[in-house]
């Protein structure tokens, strides 16, 4: 279905919106026997380097509920100077500043190319970016000076008026004012007392006698003053900064044998996130948490500091044999929650050999849009260069962040908004466009992310509420519009509408039709998305049982077959691949918890909920390359066949970049023939692949574990485990997992089409 | 025997014989005794001062070794001639040789030496011991006359003139022999200056004589030693003289107790010593002693003098011949000089008839020194006497005797003997009680001049007024009867200056119940077994038998304990002892330690503890055999076994959790809220922290102190600082979270100062700077203190807090106060509220400080209301000490708080201590006064624990204590020296114990007294309304008063006053304590005040209340340098309008000028002509250039070198409007709140006795 594919993929280009049905039946009733729900995946701030900005407020619609931002779609009567909102068919004049239109002299959201369009607004006064660094000082003395070193380096890449303030934390929780000259001051908290914010605001100077109104927030230039002193603009503070982190120490309370070291790190979050609350709500600021260990004292806590107690596996957990995990998450989540409503996203930068308490943490980030990043040492590449990645800039020199997203979501009167799963919080704004049935985050139609990439993607689930009896007339088309404000990183307010519109189709005259419309990669996503997040709250095998019935069900609508003979089902094209998406996500680790740790589960969870579709089909399926003299690099099967003596295989699992050798290529290249001009050839050979990865791992955020093995190589085993299936792995660091021959998913193997890689 | 003794002596502690200065005195003088006596003597002569070198020389060589022993019996000594004496005393003297062995390691020891061979042949050698003790108190008596002691001589000298002035009332027409005696005044007259200097050593010396003189008494001091020795018999006569004695020698009254007693004593035992008439006989030699006396003097001053002194004194010759009859007239004589009391108790107790003619001379002395006060008696006897008198001793009952020839000499005796000799017999003690009575030497000087001046005494009818300088003017003014003549009361300043007086040589602590020179006279301590009044003082010396004496006396019975005190340079601290391993030895049931008190038995190998009996092995290591005396062969080489005080050093097992304490920590915690910092206090402490802390207390001067130091400045938040000396910059962290208080850094808070020098410098530096802008006005208190406390836990050590803090801490914290002052709850039953602490938060910090040994001190700064009750808590608790700056300006009030503040970090300081004190079965100490904790009933925990800090410990009966044994106490503290070493300092003393009560009277000191009441008092006003208080004590003043009265004293009208010798000052100061600001708050004293001083006054030593309750006041008129001006009493009508007065209190200092003052003194001092130019807020002197302004200057800084805290000058016009302050400090006049003067309290006080007696 070429026509698909590509009127799919210029849909993604343009409005970053991916559906998993491009035709949507006209019933709940047909819409139910989908199995896959009519959903999409959205990417707010997909970048559109061919889109400016125009400079002027959107024009919405007066209808108090509706609010539709005015759009392509609507219906406009020039002489009248009215147009029509195409949500809720209420009449609207134009603005006054609209006097000079007519159809030769169209504003740009009128235009159909226009169909996402991004407005610049100036509503209050511009704040300055923020980021606040959390630090553990718990760390042991190389760690800490790498960090140091990235810290110090971070500060160069922040725009020179950006505020920064620094927050170290180890058994007590030091805030470092950076305004004062001579002296290094700093604000102490005991690690172990749960504050509220309004006693951190009083314990840091920044409530004011005279501000304590009821919710009045100090006046702003009082806030200033106040604030200043823990978050000052780069440039004033440059030097301080440096050689304040410069002098930073490991934490000096002295660490028992057989203890860990005393790790506040929930108080030092909590103290962050009052810090900023106090000074600048609903601000776009970003909190850097960076830890080397668990947090063992005080609210949060995740372990106790007895070395002999171990930190809580799956195991404890679904023996419900992990003391601190529901107190610590509650925690968390609160503060996640406080965080989000400020706006405020938190990172979390983990890297040490044990699980750091991510499990418990991780709300921090995913209700918040922030990121982590999990590694083995701040003293790695991975950490360094993902930690710069933080701070990539776009085409035009701003970061790729954005703060204070706010989602809104409207659509035509046939259709109702479920929810949505991704880095987001609802703000749960009680539209009539909301559905009762919830999928994911719902009950809203509107949803806060407190900072957004452009990647960043949303799965967005609707329900088709037509009745049956209630037919659409022929060529209607419903529609949908995204209303996404946020703060841009270079401080401009924003709002960028995409407003979408598919056809519907009846499902019992059309089905071809709608079958050919299905998206099976968007599908995948979207499902296993679904599954995802079913999986935080369920049992596992609830989920895997669940998938599995959603596909069996897809199949039995879609395929065919002949009763008691396997070997007949058929898939149309449109939908070949999805088992195989499925297959693979099953023994993913997002659904399977063995042989991960309930840190690493989060990690990979958080990152698939929340990346955007390619990236996420390559974290359900990883690609592998094979490369050989015999042709150019051509994807290959992930399957221990693919393995074979003279080809180099790379494969990007998304968490890891692995290049293998053959037995033949390992070597020759240890013969040292790539140094000989005559065999140029195979030193290009060895480089093509090396080349390539360097191309994912200059745009991958976070930064894939990069392994370059060969045959026999011990490191071989990243790729090992996930190609061969009869194989049984040790995988210290990752996800390796057990492989299950699926007898039945076998099957849909041979149906692969490899040409969709 | 002697000279074996003697080498052990030298041995004892190398230093102690160094004090004891034996080898000036010893050399000398033993060459000329050696010639005349036996190295033996020489030895005692030696220790006993440079006098008896004198006096040995003088021929009495022989006696002066008695006088060693005389220290027991000296009179009895006397008596027999040296040679004669030697041996026959021998065994007498053993017994009372051991006693002073014991006590006294180099002069006893040498007299111990003496006597030590006669114990042996005599007694046996554990008997000693005990016998010391029984000697002790039954040698009290001999002792006294044995003058030997230091006191005894200068005490004769006072003792003397106060006889004298007795003398003279009483033989008021003895004037003519006042005349008599005068020849040998007029010819002292140029001497009687001598005497002053002299006399004392004279008097030393003159004991020596009187020894000597004794040496033909021999035979009464015989009796009399035999009666010591001789326990059975001879005690109870003696005992007799005893109580007799002392009650005469207490009061004048004692002419009646004289009389009794004495006729028993004097007829059993005296009748035999039929000598002292001899001596009487040879009164006039006496006189002629008296130049001998003189001669002494310079011996004393020089043992190659005393060649000279010969020289001098053609009374060397007389010496010669006098040896025999010189003692009586010395004796005499000690009634001048300091031979004549002693030998004239003894004698004239012992030839009361035979000696009638000295007697009537003593006699008139005694009465004289009765009060003229006499206007109330004079009514009744002598008018005169009643009053004044009546105090003294009533002049009335010596008037009366003055005229009954007989009735005279017992009078005589006693009032020689009872009043002086009692005071001799105390040797010691006596010696203070003589001065007591007797004004001072030098009157009594005139007085010997001419038995006239008795006479005079006798118009005055105060005996104070008669020691007075002023006395001369006096007179015509006491006459009038009808009104009390201030003059003719107690004078304090008399008291003082007859105690300077008599004080020649240095007090020993070998003989038990004696009692020291008064806190105000300049001495010199050796220590001989019991501790040296520098470090306790005792209210009685002469404890009752049983807690129905005690109760019925309601003497309290207390001791100021100072167990860090410092001690002047010339006197050795405690020695340190290392028991090894095992940790110091104590006994195994009451856990005493080791002390001089333990009895060696069964040949060394086990111990008896004296505390409670039980029997102790010996560890091996620490076996000594014993010598013949039943004591250890190393008893001298060992402190424990030979000293009063000293320290062991504590062992692991002594230490908190039994771990090697960690070296301790000084923080400093700086309040930076807008007051501070406005009036440049911030400023100022920064800049001196820079210099101080190069002097942070450390033992050995070599070395740098281990003391570490943090910083921490505060508002209503907290400022740590990291100081650590790798960082460029010093790092502040500020711990906001005050409701629950914490140390936000471990490292880098406590520093060493040397190592991070820099960084502390530079954050000095910058701490003002920092909040020169800061609006923050409140601050918090509690968390201060909590942080300090946490940091040192933190750091696992002990440490001291130094806060200063300006303002009432109303910010919301723990430990927040509200201002509750209200000035209309003065004088209700809710007045005792204000003094408490507001809320129970801070005591329970206490608590934990005192665990953790945290000691606080606090610096205020106050412009209001701080409530300083409730602020001082902690302080107060932990051992530490508070400084009240109101009002404070930078320019004015720096220097005082810098003084303040540098001496507070320099002075040395024990840390984490517990002092516990021990007593021998009989009492308990039951109460405890100053500045610490208490967990318990018995463990006093001090957090800190500094060398000014006094702890006044109350005992009480449990049982009966028994005369042989006398009462022992050990005070032992354990604490953490400034170095990070744990040791034990242990203080022992031993007092007697009296079935008389006028032992007790006659041995009490008034001004420890004083610091009991006035501590007991302060405490009460916690509980119980002030006027409450104030009627308890003047109750409880009223019945010891009353007991006396109806006890001891002779029989005479009621409306007689009459009061102990050595109570006579108790009137006026309790007169002080009760209008004290505490007691009896002006209108214009605060709140904050009225607790800083209860607060205060609470840890303050015997010193301090003495100078605090009554200020001292001298008069600049001419200054010589050397001696200060005599003081004059506080009292507005002595004050000059033509004078400059300088008063000083211990915490305040006033420049006090005349109206009319001469032009030349303002230029002298001010440097101005007029009067009216006279900046007084100047708060130092100009300095210039002519003698009297150096002078003036040397003399303040002298005042303020020996207070423990700085005085600021203040210079007081008069008229002017400061003047009322001022005024507030003449404390014998009526006070503006209402404090009676010092006549009307003493009319009151006579009211309230009398009630009880009727």
């Amino acid at each position: 279905m070429s026509t698909y594919q590509e009127f799919i993929q210029q849909n993604e280009d343009r409005d970053g919106v991916r559906f998993s049905w491009n035709l949507w039946p006209s019933s709940r009733l047909e819409a139910t026997r989908l199995v896959v729900p009519v959903s999409c995946l959205f990417t707010p701030l997909k970048e559109r380097p061919d889109l400016p900005p125009v400079q002027y407020e959107p024009v919405l619609c007066s209808r108090a509920n509706c609010k539709a931002v005015l759009n392509p779609l609507c219906q406009v009567d020039f002489r009248a100077k009215v147009w029509a909102c195409n949500f809720c068919f209420q009449r609207n004049p134009f603005p006054p500043s609209y006097a000079g239109i007519s159809e030769v002299n169209q504003p740009a959201e009128l235009m159909p190319q226009f169909s996402t369009i991004e407005y610049i607004v100036q509503r209050g006064p511009q704040t300055p970016l923020i980021f606040l660094y959390v630090v553990d000082t718990c760390l042991e003395e190389e760690d800490l000076q790498a960090l140091k070193g990235s810290l110090q380096m971070s500060l160069s890449l922040l725009p020179p008026n950006a505020l920064v303030g620094l927050i170290t934390f180890g058994r007590m929780v030091q805030v470092h004012e950076l305004s004062c000259e001579g002296i290094a001051k700093s604000y102490v908290f005991r690690g172990t007392k749960d504050l509220t914010s309004k006693q951190i605001q009083e314990m840091l100077g920044l409530m004011k006698p005279a501000a304590t109104g009821p919710q009045g927030r100090p006046v702003a230039p009082q806030d200033a003053v106040a604030s200043c002193r823990f978050l000052q603009p780069v440039h004033r503070v440059d030097m301080n900064l440096t050689d304040l982190l410069g002098e930073l120490q490991r934490d000096p309370w002295p660490v028992p044998q057989g203890k860990r070291p005393l790790r506040s790190t929930g108080v030092a979050l909590s103290v962050a996130v009052g810090l900023l609350e106090g000074t600048f709500p609903n601000t776009g600021a970003r909190v850097m948490l960076f830890v080397g260990g668990p947090p063992t004292q005080g609210p949060g806590m995740v372990v106790g500091d007895e070395l002999k107690t171990p930190i809580r596996s799956w195991h404890d957990i679904q023996k419900d044999n992990a003391r601190h995990l529901k107190k610590a998450t509650k925690f968390y989540e609160a503060l996640a929650n406080r965080s989000a409503a400020n706006g405020h996203c938190i990172d979390i930068y983990a890297c040490a050999l044990d699980q750091t308490g991510l499990l418990e943490m991780k709300c921090l980030s995913n209700l918040t849009g922030g990121h982590i990043v999990m590694g083995d040492s701040f003293n790695t590449s991975l950490f360094t260069q993902t930690f710069q990645g933080v701070f990539s800039k776009d085409f035009n020199g701003d970061f790729r962040m954005a703060f204070g997203g706010v989602l809104e979501i409207k659509t035509s009167r046939e259709l109702k908004v479920c929810g949505a799963i991704g880095p987001c919080v609802s703000l749960n704004s009680k539209a009539p466009c909301v559905s009762e049935n919830e999928m994911g985050i719902g009950g809203t139609n509107q949803w806060k992310m407190c900072s957004l990439t452009p990647s960043s993607t949303l799965g967005i689930y609707l329900e088709v509420v037509n009745q049956h009896n209630a037919p659409i007339p022929q060529g209607g088309r419903g529609a949908i519009q995204f209303v996404t404000q946020y703060q841009h990183s270079n401080t401009q307010k924003r709002i960028r509408v995409t407003t979408i519109t598919r056809n519907w189709a009846d499902a019992q005259s059309q089905i071809q039709h709608i079958e050919s419309s299905f998206d099976q990669e968007a599908a995948a996503v979207l499902m296993a998305r679904l599954g995802v997040f079913r999986a935080e709250s369920e049992e596992g095998p609830d989920v895997l049982r669940w998938l599995d019935r959603q596909l069996i069900r897809l199949c039995q609508k879609f395929g065919q077959y002949n009763k008691e003979d396997p070997t007949s089902f058929r898939l149309s094209e449109s939908l070949s691949l999805y088992p195989q998406f499925m297959f693979h996500l099953r023994r993913s680790p997002f659904l399977q918890v063995f042989n991960n740790s309930p840190d690493e589960s989060s990690y990979y969870r958080h990152h698939f909920t929340r990346q955007d579709l390619t990236q996420s089909l390559i974290m359900i399926q990883p690609i592998l390359y094979s490369y050989s003299f015999h042709g150019p690099p051509e994807p290959v099967l992930l399957d221990s066949s693919s393995i074979l003596p003279d080809r180099i295989l790379l494969m990007d699992t998304f968490f890891q970049l692995v290049i293998y050798h053959g037995e033949t290529i390992a070597q020759w290249q240890k013969a040292g023939y790539q140094e000989m001009p005559e065999y140029q050839n195979f030193k290009q050979l060895l480089k093509a692949p090396q080349d390539d990865a360097n191309d994912i791992l200059e745009t991958r955020f976070p930064m894939p574990r990069y392994i370059n093995t060969e045959h026999g190589g011990s490191q071989a085993r990243f790729l090992l485990s996930k190609v061969n299936p009869s194989q049984t792995h040790n995988n210290l660091y990752a996800w390796g997992q057990v492989r299950i021959v699926h007898p039945w998913g076998r099957g849909f193997m041979g149906s692969l089409d490899s040409e969709i890689f | 025997m002697n000279v074996n003794q003697h080498t052990p002596m030298a041995p004892p502690y190398g230093q102690p014989q160094p004090g004891y200065g034996q080898p000036g005195y010893g050399q000398p003088n033993y060459a000329p005794l050696d010639g005349g006596y036996p190295a033996p003597y020489a030895p005692h002569n030696g220790p006993a001062s440079a006098y008896h070198p004198g006096i040995p020389q003088q021929g009495y060589s022989s006696f002066t070794s008695f006088p060693s022993k005389a220290m027991a019996a000296n009179p009895i000594s006397d008596p027999c001639s040296p040679l004669d004496l030697g041996p026959a005393r021998g065994p007498p003297t053993s017994g009372p040789p051991p006693v002073q062995a014991a006590p006294q390691y180099n002069q006893h020891s040498s007299g111990d030496i003496q006597n030590g061979p006669p114990p042996v042949t005599q007694a046996p050698p554990r008997p000693p011991a005990s016998m010391q003790y029984n000697q002790g108190g039954v040698n009290m008596s001999a002792q006294q006359p044995s003058f030997p002691q230091h006191y005894g001589p200068p005490p004769t000298m006072h003792q003397v003139t106060n006889q004298m002035t007795g003398m003279h009332i009483s033989s008021g027409p003895p004037t003519p022999a006042g005349p008599g005696y005068a020849p040998p005044p007029s010819s002292q007259p140029p001497t009687s200056s001598h005497y002053g200097g002299t006399p004392q050593p004279s008097y030393s010396q003159s004991h020596p004589p009187a020894s000597s003189a004794p040496s033909q008494p021999p035979p009464s001091s015989a009796p009399a030693v035999s009666q010591q020795y001789y326990p059975s018999s001879a005690p109870p006569s003696q005992q007799p003289f005893n109580s007799l004695p002392p009650t005469s020698q207490q009061r004048f009254v004692s002419p009646v107790q004289p009389q009794q007693t004495f006729p028993p004593s004097s007829s059993s035992s005296y009748s035999g010593p039929a000598p002292p008439p001899t001596h009487t006989s040879s009164a006039p030699v006496t006189q002629p002693q008296q130049p001998f006396l003189p001669p002494q003097p310079p011996f004393s001053s020089a043992p190659s003098g005393q060649p000279p002194a010969f020289t001098a004194g053609p009374p060397p010759p007389t010496q010669g011949s006098f040896p025999l009859q010189a003692p009586p007239p010395s004796s005499q004589p000690g009634s001048f000089p300091p031979p004549g009391p002693p030998p004239s108790s003894v004698a004239s107790g012992q030839y009361p008839s035979s000696m009638p003619p000295p007697p009537q001379q003593q006699p008139p002395q005694s009465q004289p020194p009765p009060f003229h006060p006499g206007p109330p008696p004079p009514q009744s006897q002598m008018p005169p006497t009643s009053i004044g008198q009546s105090n003294h001793q009533p002049p009335g009952p010596q008037g009366p005797p003055s005229p009954t020839g007989p009735l005279q000499q017992p009078p005589l005796q006693q009032g020689m003997p009872t009043g002086y000799p009692p005071q001799h017999n105390g040797a010691f003690g006596q010696v203070r009680s003589p001065q007591p009575g007797y004004g001072g030497p030098y009157p009594g000087q005139p007085n010997y001049g001419a038995p006239a001046p008795a006479p005079q005494a006798q118009k005055r009818l105060d005996p104070d007024a008669i020691p007075s300088p002023q006395a001369s003017d006096m007179p015509p003014v006491q006459k009038s009867r009808h009104r009390i003549d201030p003059d003719a009361i107690p004078s304090p300043i008399q008291v003082i200056e007859d105690d300077k007086a008599k004080t020649n040589e240095p007090f020993t602590t070998g003989v038990r119940g004696q009692a020291p020179p008064l806190v105000t006279t300049n001495f010199q301590v050796k220590d001989q077994g019991n501790a040296s009044p520098r470090f306790v003082r005792c209210t009685a010396y002469n404890m009752p038998c049983t807690a129905d004496m005690a109760k019925q006396s309601q003497v309290p019975l207390a001791a100021v304990i100072k167990p860090l005190a410092t001690l002047p340079p010339d006197e050795t601290p405690p020695y340190v002892v290392d028991h090894g391993e095992g940790g110091p030895i104590r006994c195994n049931r009451c856990k005493a330690y080791m002390c001089p008190y333990m009895q060696f038995i069964e040949g060394g190998r086990r111990f008896q503890c004296s505390f409670c009996s039980c029997v102790t092995e010996v560890p091996p290591h620490y076996f000594q055999h014993l010598d013949h005396t039943g004591k250890r062969v190393d008893c001298y080489d060992r402190p424990e076994l030979s000293l009063g005080s000293y320290e062991f050093l504590a062992t692991v097992d002594y230490c908190k959790n039994n771990k090697i304490p960690q070296p301790p920590a000084f923080i400093f915690l700086i309040d930076v809220s807008y007051n501070a910092v406005k009036s440049g206090l911030v400023s100022i402490i920064c800049q001196e922290l820079k210099s101080l802390l190069d002097h942070l207390p450390r033992e050995n001067p070599e070395i740098d102190s281990v003391i570490r130091v943090g910083f921490v400045t505060y508002n209503k938040v907290l400022h740590f600082y990291n100081v650590k000396a790798s960082l460029a910059q010093p790092q502040m962290l500020v711990v906001s979270d005050v409701s629950d208080m914490f140390v936000p850094l471990l490292d880098g808070f406590l520093v060493n100062v040397n190592e991070s020098r820099q960084v502390i410098e530079s954050l000095l530096d910058q701490i003002p700077e920092m909040f020169a802008d800061t609006r923050e006005t409140e601050t918090v208190f509690g968390p201060v203190i909590q942080a300090g406390l946490e940091a040192l836990k933190a750091a696992d050590c002990a440490g001291k807090l130094f806060v200063f803090h300006t303002s009432l801490p109303i910010a919301e914290a723990p430990g927040k106060l509200k201002n509750r002052e209200d000035k209309k709850l003065i004088g209700t039953d809710k007045e005792k509220s204000l003094f408490q602490p507001q809320a129970g938060f801070y005591n329970n910090l206490a608590k934990e400080c005192v665990t953790q040994g945290c000691c606080v001190d606090l610096f205020l700064f106050p412009n209001q209301y701080v409530d300083v009750a409730t602020l001082g808590v902690v302080p107060v608790s932990t051992g530490g000490s508070i400084y009240k700056y109101t009002y404070f300006q930078a320019q004015s009030d720096q220097e005082r708080f810098l003084n303040d503040l540098r001496r507070d970090i320099q002075k040395p300081v024990g840390f984490d201590a517990v002092m516990r004190v021990r007593t021998s079965t009989g009492i308990r100490a039951t109460d405890f006064y100053g500045s610490f904790f208490m967990n318990n009933t018995t463990d006093v925990e001090l957090a800190g624990l500094d060398c000014d800090k006094a702890i006044t410990v109350e005992f009480k009966h449990d049982d009966k204590l028994s005369e042989e044994t006398g009462a022992l106490m050990q005070c032992a503290v354990l604490y953490t020296s400034c170095s990070g070493q744990r040791r034990l300092r242990i203080h022992n003393m031993a007092v007697n114990c009296c079935s008389q009560l006028a032992d007790l009277y006659r041995n009490c000191e008034t001004d420890t007294i004083i610091n009991f009441l006035s501590k007991y008092a302060f405490r009460g006003v916690l509980n119980n309304p002030t006027k409450a208080v104030r009627d308890t004590l003047v109750n409880q003043c009223a019945q010891i008063l009353a007991c006396y009265r109806k006890n001891c004293a002779s029989p005479s009208s009621a409306g007689q006053l009459i009061l102990p010798e050595c109570m006579k000052l108790l009137p006026v100061y309790l007169n002080c304590v009760l209008k004290s600001d505490v007691l009896l708050p002006g209108a214009d004293v605060s709140l904050d005040d009225r607790a800083y001083l209860r607060q205060l006054i609470s840890c303050m030593d015997v010193a301090e209340t003495h100078v605090f309750f009554y200020p001292r006041l001298l008069p600049l008129v001419k200054l010589e340098s050397g001696a200060l001006p005599v003081a004059v009493r506080d009292s507005e009508e002595r004050l000059s309008k033509g004078g400059v007065y300088l008063l000083e209190t211990g915490l305040h200092l006033f420049l006090w000028v005349g109206a009319s003052v001469q032009q030349e003194l303002l230029l002298n001092i001010f440097g101005t002509p007029s009067f009216g130019q006279i900046d007084s807020s100047m708060t130092s002197l100009p300095v210039l250039e002519n003698p009297f302004s150096q002078r003036l200057r040397e003399i303040i800084e002298s005042f303020r070198a020996q207070r423990s805290r700085y005085m600021k000058l203040v210079v007081v016009k008069q008229e002017d409007r400061a003047e009322l302050m001022f005024k507030h400090f003449l404390v014998e006049d009526k006070s503006a709140s209402g404090g009676a003067s010092y006549v009307d309290f003493l009319c009151h006080m006579h009211k309230e006795i009398r009630q009880l007696l009727s």
